[in-house]
């Protein structure tokens, strides 16, 4: 059921104000999600005046600013810083993306503001659990299912085919787009949500794939495919600039075909 | 939990959506009115003509101006998902495109039948 208002163990207060450091430059102030399981406290949101000069262009330059010269306790994944693993996907500015490719001059307002990717557990800081996330993600089994003997070389693909994979194999799975759909919010528990539906369509569409049957009746549930209502979220936040609304879609066509 | 709508900055696409429920409910609800007109057409006519008074209050003027308008924007909608379920228009240009397609239509709709209503003197 949609939950409109935040649990009482999680509603943010507001925290500490961290100014910038005598002699800045131009400075923009950080509003960032702080929450520590090991104090018992609500989360909080502290503040923090950034001197622009001595910080790089993204917002994850930013953070590792912060972490590094103003606040060591600051907590958030980070790996690749270009795009590729994932690792810092987080919602600045009130859109999910990837805090590496995300420059803070891109983000409108006075203050930017930074939470953990929306409606999930956060382990802390600008942490959240992605256990559930993952989970899903494995059960569309996303590998090669045949049944026709192993070839002795590679498994052959014509290019018109291997099109039909392009805008759905770049995806990293860094999460900003199922915690972006407020129907994955509202039931994340059933519905498998655009991230794990993008995967599933992308081995469906396969033309080495021999179990595209069995893929579509697994997906054939109101809950795990039909929470889709095209809200469009996924697309708009999809740091990479694929659309799993329009995969989800395909899908919802397969199946329509099978019984037409 | 992390925060979820109170840090979202909207789409206009997650806005039809949305908008796609609360004036379906709305006109479910509404069918409650065309029950009531059905009833009191039956009920003789002093309730036809109290029923006609109350609709022709300007509270009752203003609901229906609201079902109108819920109505065209539950059907412009509904032709959008119509297109998106044959694949069409799904890419994010187009989808932000024709959310302001429906709106526009829903609202040019609207104000032509109150117009022609008007004009044509349905109201007396």
């Amino acid at each position: 059921m949609a939950e409109f208002r935040l649990p009482k163990n999680s509603r943010i207060t507001n925290g500490k104000h961290h100014p910038a450091p005598a002699g800045s430059g131009k400075t923009r102030t950080f509003k960032i999600y702080r929450y520590d399981p090991d104090s018992g406290e609500n989360p909080r949101w502290d503040t923090y005046d950034v001197d622009l000069s001595q910080c790089g262009p993204m917002v994850l330059d930013v953070l590792i600013h912060i972490k590094n010269t103003m606040d060591p306790t600051l907590t958030f994944r980070r790996s690749c810083r270009e795009g590729i693993c994932g690792s810092c996907a987080m919602n600045i500015a009130g859109r999910n993306t990837l805090a590496c490719i995300k420059g803070h001059d891109e983000c409108p307002g006075d203050k930017v503001q930074i939470s953990p990717l929306p409606q999930m557990a956060v382990v802390k800081d600008l942490v959240p659990d992605l256990t559930l996330f993952y989970a899903q993600y494995a059960s569309v089994e996303p590998w090669l299912h045949t049944e026709t003997p192993e070839p002795q070389k590679e498994w052959r693909q014509a290019p018109e085919d291997r099109e039909k994979l392009d805008g759905l194999y770049e995806c990293i799975l860094c999460a900003c787009c199922s915690t972006s759909c407020p129907s994955y919010w509202w039931n994340q528990d059933k519905y498998l949500g655009p991230a794990a539906l993008l995967h599933a369509y992308r081995w469906i569409i396969d033309s080495r794939d021999e179990a595209t049957g069995e893929r579509l009746d697994e997906l054939e549930d109101p809950f795990k495919l039909y929470r889709c209502h095209t809200i469009m979220n996924c697309a708009q936040v999809c740091p990479k600039g694929l659309n799993p609304a329009k995969a989800i879609a395909e899908v919802k066509k397969m199946l329509a075909e099978r019984v037409v | 939990m992390s925060p979820h709508l109170s840090v979202w900055r909207w789409h206009v696409t997650m806005a039809t959506s949305i908008l796609h429920r609360v004036t379906g409910v709305g006109l479910y609800l509404g069918g409650l009115i065309a029950a009531a007109w059905a009833i009191s057409l039956a009920a003789g006519p002093e309730a036809y003509a109290a029923f006609k008074a109350l609709l022709g209050s300007p509270l009752g003027l203003l609901v229906m101006f609201g079902m109108s308008l819920s109505a065209f924007y539950h059907l412009g909608n509904g032709v959008r998902h119509l297109i998106w379920d044959f694949g069409y228009g799904l890419d994010i240009k187009n989808a932000n495109a024709s959310a302001f397609a429906v709106f526009g239509f829903a609202i040019a709709a609207t104000v032509a039948v109150w117009a022609i209503a008007f004009q044509t003197g349905v109201f007396g």
